[in-house]
């Protein structure tokens, strides 16, 4: 383990943040105040911090339906988010994104998608702007094990190989594809042996273990950073929430989530590690989430009290100019 | 002034554009052409030849020779636009969006309004269309209108080779996504094209014929045609207001509006389909706005509302000519 | 059909002046004819009845094609028709030729210029100079008439037209000194100058810096003389983007606005679109005016000048005052053209060549 206790700190208050606002966005979005639909990604927090602890301000990431989480592992303003989730104005987005497209390309997060698997050829786009113009950024696609069955990855995986771009793919398998299960939906059911099948290596790891994904993503940023193409990681973590919240989820078992919950859950796999290396204590780590709690309680009364965007909002932001 | 291709006027653009700015790429299907094999890698230059000597100056970094992934290349373009790159991305054939509609509708036409005016989407898309060639329903489309329809995006539509050199530059520049519909029976035809570089502003239609008794609207490969008739017109004293619209969007209504009120009649020439396109609304917009100025019916030349045929037959008969103009004009001058 | 200007291949008719019918007298402003540069309008070439418009109102006819017939009275309609058809089918249009001018390029410390060189003879050659914002081919009308017996070269100057946009200093003594190793380049040691506006001010300026160099002055509607100008016009001149403004800003400069024709506004337009316009615009505008003030003035200078002078200027021109020409000194001949603006040299092309050109030639009998 070559982490710092300051990265160790970093990773968790990442995760649990991430837990804090998904647990709340449940909450808020039952009272019925926040507009659309919301795609939650408790459950999946080791692998967006594993793949983006060791990200800065050159690199990009393009997110999936299910952002929110990538969004803070890349670093947004918990606050500017919330506000975008309510529809307002002061939003990440101004309110006009919401959050299946909530983005902030100052942050280098180039947007949640509301089509899947469309944000794959936009990474490897990414990855094309580092290389040719040499930001020695790379270019991260989280992609959901349902688009994984899309052309457009398909299409996607094979360019970045061709024109060997910087780009790791971060296939999350969640085992549910909507409301259909992987076994059923990936022909192969192998996702990393599919995807390393366009030539490139592509490692499947326990993506309920921050050390795992995180030392995996290492090895295929390293590579991307040194010019030797793309690459990927299948991180397999189950999802808490329904395919979208409000979602009855009859298409799993009653206790399943309970289980996952209990049995396997990141944040408490990342606690007893790092506890029992000694590394940190339960004071440290109760203290980074209490502090999580604090952030999201007052980015959602930020929220509730901020103004909608007006009618002169509605036709800015179209054309840079027309 | 030294007369130029229409296929000439835009390498040259692109040619000028590259130099000018390290951030432009071109990226598409045989761009460079030959990658991979042994022999001249620029040679081919598109299957078109736009792009032909590009591939020897910039090198592979700058002109980017894709596979046959529409998807990708277009998605790659958009990402790589708001990204910080100015890229021109080529799709053969304008009814190959088909395959990549997702990357233009949902993706780069919505990232500026959808991340809140965040991002800038620099992307150029050159693609060609029209019919004329025998290359029937999947290669010959002009659908200009359908993306006309989408907030987002910016139409250009050249009328010969003097206004594509100076619409791609304005193209590559602007921030804005832009598809750049090149008509495939017009890339031989010639113009005077000056050696500089220089911007033809979108939104601002041209007047190419001067007459006050009827406004004709047209496009591209259409302008010609509109041309040809209010020439003949003309022989028999018959003063037709040819526009050429230049861009679908912006679209220059002013233009058009103040031509319908001078002359009073409008006829409006597409190779589109007629069913939701460009002649439909600038019918309605005329219909909408000047309504007191109309002396008679609006009337449309299009194709008819059906796919491109194959024998040379029934690709005559589809697209509209200065016959089938004239005899609109002469319907509602009586 | 008359043929204006070296490009000119065919015109429309605007509008006959003259009805079918009446009598003309050459001379006589009798139809208004568009070009792709300019609408002028076609003076008769002969006395007579006019009997018939063969060509009218919009219709396009190639250089030397029939467009009325003058006769006598006497000849019956079925004469003419006979003759309208004999005449039709024998008319061939002149093909473009292949050997006419085109302008060329030569370098000028480090700067391209385009020019136009026409015309061959003894005597001194004709240098015209042209004004904000135009070119070599705003002397079409008059660069083939003086062209006969005499060398003429119109050129860009720099900023403008075909030449490199690299305006310097962007003042008059800039353009001055570009002129004189232009005429370096060409290895003319003494010319006649002809400038218009801008172009009349570059021409004094060079008639002081290099007396020996100038043979005579022919000044249209100079800049220089005064320091009023009409800096309302510049100022929209320079603002012109679209159409619209370009029309309103052209037809300022002249008495008559119908002569802006489509095709001249078309021609402004893609000439302020071309990259490095605006900047040099902008560097030459700062360089000489502010506001409605001129700051290159040498009217205190101007009795310095041996080269002998001809001022022309159009009473009705908007954009420089007529009364400058007061500032020249006694001995400057005068002419001043009613129903004139700023471009007398294209409103009143005739006029103005056939002045130009005796001009140049009784300056030259002087001299020897």
């Amino acid at each position: 383990m070559q982490l710092s206790r300051d990265d160790l700190r970093t990773a968790y208050r990442a995760m649990v943040t991430i837990r804090e606002f998904e647990e709340r966005v449940a909450v808020e979005f039952e009272t019925g105040d926040m507009p659309g639909f919301v795609h939650l990604y408790a459950g999946e927090e080791a692998i967006a911090v594993g793949a983006c602890l060791d990200l800065d301000e050159k690199d990009i990431i393009g997110s999936t339906h299910r952002g929110h989480g990538h969004c803070i592992a890349k670093g947004c303003d918990i606050q500017g988010m919330m506000l975008e989730l309510f529809g307002r104005k002061g939003g990440l987005c101004g309110g006009k994104g919401g959050s299946m497209h909530i983005a902030d390309l100052d942050r280098g997060m180039m947007g949640a998608n509301g089509i899947v698997g469309a944000g794959a050829p936009l990474i490897v786009g990414a990855g094309l702007t580092a290389k040719t113009l040499k930001t020695g950024g790379v270019a991260i696609g989280f992609v959901g094990d349902g688009a994984t069955n899309q052309g457009a990855v398909f299409e996607a995986m094979n360019l970045a190989v061709v024109l060997a771009l910087p780009v790791v793919f971060v296939f999350e398998n969640n085992y549910i594809g909507e409301a259909t299960g992987v076994d059923y939906a990936v022909g192969s059911g192998d996702i990393a042996a599919r995807a390393a099948a366009f030539g490139m290596p592509v490692d499947k790891v326990d993506g309920r273990d921050f050390f795992v994904v995180h030392e995996a993503m290492r090895g295929c940023i390293e590579r991307a950073r040194n010019g030797d193409g793309p690459s990927g990681i299948e991180a397999l973590s189950p999802r808490y929430y329904g395919h979208f919240q409000g979602d009855p989820q009859n298409y799993r078992g009653a206790d399943e989530v309970e289980r996952y919950r209990a049995e396997h859950d990141c944040l408490k796999i990342f606690r007893q590690r790092v506890i029992d290396a000694k590394l940190l204590g339960d004071d440290d780590l109760d203290a980074i989430r209490a502090e999580a709690k604090a952030l999201v309680d007052g980015a959602v009364a930020a929220a509730r009290a901020a103004p909608p965007p007006g009618p002169s909002d509605l036709m800015t932001d179209i054309y840079v100019n027309y | 002034m030294p007369q130029k291709t229409m296929r000439q006027a835009i390498n040259e653009a692109l040619r000028q554009e590259m130099e000018r700015d390290p951030r432009v790429v071109v990226i598409g299907e045989d761009v460079a052409g030959g990658a991979g094999l042994d022999g001249e890698a620029d040679a081919f230059g598109g299957v078109m030849g736009v792009t032909k000597g590009l591939y020897g100056q910039f090198g592979e970094g700058r002109v980017i020779d894709t596979p046959i992934s529409e998807t990708a290349i277009m998605g790659m373009a958009a990402g790589s636009a708001a990204t910080g790159l100015r890229p021109v991305a080529e799709l053969m054939f304008c009814d190959f969006m088909g395959v990549c509609f997702d990357q233009i509708l949902n993706q780069a036409a919505k990232f500026r309004y959808m991340f809140g005016g965040k991002a800038t989407t620099p992307l150029v898309v050159r693609t060609t269309y029209g019919a004329g060639l025998g290359a029937a329903a999947q290669h010959s489309q002009s659908l200009y209108g359908m993306f006309t329809a989408v907030p987002g995006i910016k139409c250009v539509v050249p009328s010969n080779a003097y206004d594509a050199k100076g619409l791609l530059i304005q193209a590559i520049r602007d921030d804005d996504p832009v598809i750049f519909f090149e008509h495939k029976m017009m890339y031989d035809l010639r113009d005077e094209v000056p050696d500089e570089a220089y911007t033809i502003p979108f939104g601002e239609a041209n007047i190419v014929h001067n007459g006050g008794d009827v406004t004709i609207v047209a496009l591209g490969n259409m302008v010609r045609v509109a041309v040809k008739a209010a020439e003949k017109l003309s022989e028999d004293g018959i003063g037709a207001e040819v526009i050429d619209l230049r861009t679908t969007s912006p679209l220059d209504e002013e233009t058009i509006l103040e031509s319908v009120e001078e002359t009073g009649r409008l006829v409006v020439v597409d190779e589109a389909n007629p069913r939701c396109g460009i002649a439909a609304d600038i019918s309605a917009l005329v219909a909408r706005e000047a309504f007191e100025m109309l002396k008679s019916p609006v009337r449309m030349v299009t194709a008819p509302h059906a796919p491109v045929p194959f024998a040379p037959e029934l690709e005559k008969l589809y697209l509209p000519n200065a016959d089938k103009v004239i005899a609109a004009v002469r319907e509602i001058i009586g | 059909m008359p043929k204006w200007g070296l490009s000119m291949q065919e015109g429309t008719i605007v509008e006959w002046l003259a009805a079918e019918g009446s009598t003309i007298t050459q001379g006589d402003e009798i139809v208004e004819i568009e070009t792709e540069k300019v609408n002028n309008t076609y003076e008769a070439p002969c006395s007579g009845l006019l009997r018939r418009h063969v060509a009218p109102a919009d219709r396009t006819v190639p250089v030397g094609g029939l467009i009325g017939v003058v006769a006598p009275a006497n000849v019956s309609e079925s004469e003419i028709d006979a003759f309208v058809a004999r005449f039709e089918a024998a008319f061939v249009p002149e093909a473009a030729e292949e050997d006419s001018p085109t302008p060329r390029a030569i370098e000028v410390d480090g700067r391209a210029i385009n020019y136009l060189d026409t015309g061959t003879g003894d005597e001194l050659p004709l240098l015209l100079l042209h004004g904000l914002c135009a070119d070599l081919e705003s002397w079409m009308f008059n660069q083939p008439a003086i062209a006969h017996g005499r060398r003429v070269i119109a050129l860009d100057l720099p900023g403008h037209g075909a030449s490199s946009k690299d305006v310097g200093s962007g003042d008059i003594a800039f353009f001055a000194s570009v002129i004189a190793r232009f005429l370096d380049g060409l290895g003319i040691t003494r010319a006649h100058l002809a400038g218009h506006s801008l172009g009349g001010a570059v021409s004094i300026a060079l008639a002081l810096a290099h007396p020996d160099r100038v043979a005579s002055l022919g000044l249209i509607a100079p800049a220089g003389l005064g320091a009023d100008i009409n800096g309302g016009f510049l100022a929209d001149l320079i603002a012109a983007e679209k159409r619209r403004g370009a029309r309103l800003a052209l037809s300022q400069l002249v008495h008559d606005p119908d002569l802006v024709s489509r095709d001249m506004i078309e021609k402004f337009l893609r000439y302020k679109r071309t990259d490095g316009v605006p900047e040099a615009l902008a560097v030459i505008a700062d360089a000489s005016f502010d506001g409605d003030r001129q700051l290159n003035v040498f009217a205190d200078r101007l009795g310095e000048i041996t080269a002998p002078i001809l001022c022309i200027w159009g009473e009705q021109d908007r954009v420089i005052p007529p009364s400058h020409a007061d500032k020249l000194p006694a001995g400057a001949k005068i002419h001043r053209l009613e129903n004139t603006g700023h471009l007398p040299h294209m409103e009143n092309a005739a006029q103005v060549s056939a002045l130009l050109a005796t001009h140049a030639t009784e300056s030259e009998r002087k001299l020897t």
